[in-house]
């Protein structure tokens, strides 16, 4: 899993979804009216069926998939009597499409038994279409009768995330809303991160030692929101060490991310009033090879012995090398990562971890600016929202485990549809 | 102007985006891929800049013989000799035209005899660091990591036919107790339930670093807080 910027940005500001509606009109969120066939009563053929095969699966509802941008039919049925019941011999649904109700079908695609739907991807927008569904089994095939004419538009809004974009829209405002109220001078609390109560101790023993501090972004570009996490980060690192007139020693995999991170350093030392101090050759180029890369930043360290290592972005399999390699030199060692799986080996090797979200909220918090941290605080939201619906849901499906409701059960996995992912 | 420009480019990417998410329809529906084809290109032109950073910096080491210049010359023959196979696709079957990986050629004999070899051997080391990282992590020095101690010692061992063998004695009621049963269990629950905390935590971080990104309120990527 990645957590790009894109990605980041696409969950992150629905509110402008509100703005932009305000700005179209209701017309943003007004659906083309779809070409639906709901197909109980205009087959136009007959189920074909023989003694050998298995009972024909009825089509339910052909019409354009929702909430896409076009190029796609939807076709639903009801399963065959001998699917999972009967004869239960099926052995999945062939789909046919033909432009004409008369025309020659050819097949689209085979769902597996127990399926009831299958997305035709490969429509044509504004051309009409035509399905028939054939069930398949090991003694033989029936066939559905022909659906009414379908077709595939563009849509305006995205409705199959709609439950995305409401909750989104709560997380947001409240973080803009917590911005607003820190803006105002509003005391707000934070817990002490102690990776970052420590940046300043790390950066005092090097100068102190008048050896470098390796800083690590991780190795993706910069278009993974990690490595913008890493950059902020640098940008408050970089003005101590301007400060201090202490050696920093980037080594970094992706071209972009040198040209960022030479910027960055640049304006933290323009800022501390030591542009002089500052050189290009402090961020450089190794190679976009994850273990050439390695093998080049822990050739650096076994031969500089920086007295601070940082390694703050998106990792992989090279955490753990660097890591033991600057635990090996006896450097004192600043890791964060969203990589979950990389989380334990920072742990093991080094000093101090920030895990997850606390590698995003470094930069607010090293700041000590009003507006970040209530950036911050806005993110509890989430947090209550996310523990309500885990403890909600959890009492729904234990009530309705232990009193076998069905419609408990049913409001359970209602609730949580509302929080799955489409 | 030089912090207004990349802010105002970060705000219109950053709403453009997330209105493409939501709106299928032509034009905003393609734009998310569309912006991941400029960065792309982008990125390839970036490389130019990277390569010419490594040859600058290594060439200078080596003609100002500065300390550990001999490692500076490897890294620059390695290069050389890798760029010129790859462009000038020296013993290439195709020729100048041929593909530029093609078996037989320079460059695919190195990729495959050296660069491979010599990539593998770094990830094989991964595994001496796992076993010294793993000696540290789980000194039950205190309550925590003896607990943690004890999961390992049942997670390494259940994931063994050893494991199994070991505790397949223990059937009907207490088959729960079969050190690969527990292993699951170790996995699926404590395991799945710590890792989700953190991936809503990481979910929620990135919701709000995005924000200030957009919103203009993080601006240390460019420097400074200050215009």
């Amino acid at each position: 899993m990645g957590y790009s910027v894109i990605s980041g940005l696409r969950k992150s500001v629905p509110t402008c979804i509100i703005a932009l509606t305000l700005l179209l009109g209701p017309s943003a969120f007004a659906q083309e009216s779809p070409d639906t066939a709901t197909v109980d009563s205009v087959f136009v053929s007959e189920a074909v069926e023989s003694a050998a095969s298995p009972r024909a699966a009825q089509l339910n509802v052909v019409q354009d998939s929702r909430g896409d941008a076009g190029g796609a039919i939807s076709v639903k049925w009801f399963r065959s009597p001998d699917d999972g019941m009967g004869a239960d011999n099926i052995t999945g649904y062939e789909i046919f499409r033909s432009e004409s109700p008369d025309g020659l079908f050819e097949s689209v695609g085979f769902a597996s038994r127990g399926r009831t739907s299958f997305e035709d991807a490969t429509t044509v927008d504004g051309q009409t279409y035509y399905y028939y569904l054939a069930t398949v089994s090991a003694t033989g095939v029936s066939r559905s009768g022909v659906s009414a004419g379908a077709r595939s538009s563009a849509q305006w809004l995205n409705t199959r995330d709609i439950d995305t974009l409401i909750i989104g829209f709560i997380i947001c405002f409240s973080v803009i809303f917590f911005i607003y109220h820190a803006q105002k001078g509003k005391k707000l609390f934070l817990r002490k991160i102690a990776g970052l109560e420590a940046v300043d101790e790390a950066i005092g023993r090097a100068t102190e030692m008048g050896r470098p501090i390796l800083f690590i972004p991780g190795i993706q570009d910069l278009d993974n929101v990690q490595t913008v996490a890493g950059l902020t980060i640098l940008g408050r690192i970089a003005r101590t060490i301007a400060d201090y007139d202490t050696k920093i020693n980037m080594p970094v995999s992706r071209s972009i991310v040198m040209a960022t991170a030479r910027e960055t350093i640049k304006q933290a030392y323009v800022a501390a009033g030591r542009p002089d101090a500052y050189s290009d050759d402090m961020v450089y180029y190794l190679t976009d090879e994850q273990f050439g890369y390695v093998a080049a930043v822990d050739g650096i360290m076994v031969r500089e012995k920086p007295a601070t290592c940082f390694y703050l972005g998106a990792f992989f399999a090279e955490s753990l090398i660097m890591a033991e390699t600057g635990n090996s030199i006896g450097a004192i060692q600043i890791a964060g990562t969203a990589m979950p799986s990389q989380l334990p080996f920072f742990i093991a090797a080094c000093d101090y971890t920030l895990i997850g979200e606390e590698l995003f909220a470094a930069s607010a918090y090293l700041s000590d600016e009003p507006r970040q941290l209530g950036a911050l605080k806005g993110q509890d939201v989430g947090k209550i929202i996310a523990m309500s619906v885990i403890l909600v849901l959890c009492i729904l499906f234990s009530v309705a485990a232990i009193t076998e409701s069905e419609s408990i059960l049913s409001l359970a996995n209602t609730f949580k549809g509302w929080f799955s992912l489409s | 102007m030089r912090r207004t420009f990349p802010i105002l480019i970060t705000v219109v990417v950053g709403w453009v985006l997330i209105v493409a998410d939501f709106i299928p329809h032509k034009p905003f529906g393609n734009l998310g891929d569309d912006f991941a084809l400029y960065f792309d290109i982008i990125a390839v032109f970036a490389f130019i800049l990277g390569g010419g950073n490594l040859f600058r910096i290594h060439l200078t080491k080596v003609q100002k013989k500065k300390k550990d210049w001999p490692f500076s010359i490897v890294t620059l023959g390695g290069f050389i000799v890798m760029l010129a196979a790859g462009l000038f696709k020296i013993g290439n079957p195709g020729g100048i035209q041929g593909d530029v990986a093609a078996v037989g050629s320079l460059f695919n004999d190195m990729y495959m005899q050296i660069f491979t070899p010599l990539q593998a051997s770094m990830f094989a080391l991964l595994a001496f660091f796992v076993g010294s990282a793993s000696y540290r992590a789980f000194r039950a020095k205190t309550t925590e990591a003896t607990i943690l101690l004890i999961a390992a010692f049942i997670v390494l061992l259940g994931r063994t036919p050893f494991g199994l063998w070991l505790t397949s004695g223990l059937t009907g009621d207490m088959s729960f107790l079969q050190l690969p049963n527990l292993t699951d269990w170790i996995m699926d629950v404590p395991n799945l339930a710590g890792q989700r905390a953190i991936m809503i935590g990481i979910a929620l971080g990135v919701i709000s670093m995005s924000l200030r990104l957009i919103l203009g309120v993080e601006r240390t990527y460019l420097g400074g807080d200050s215009d």
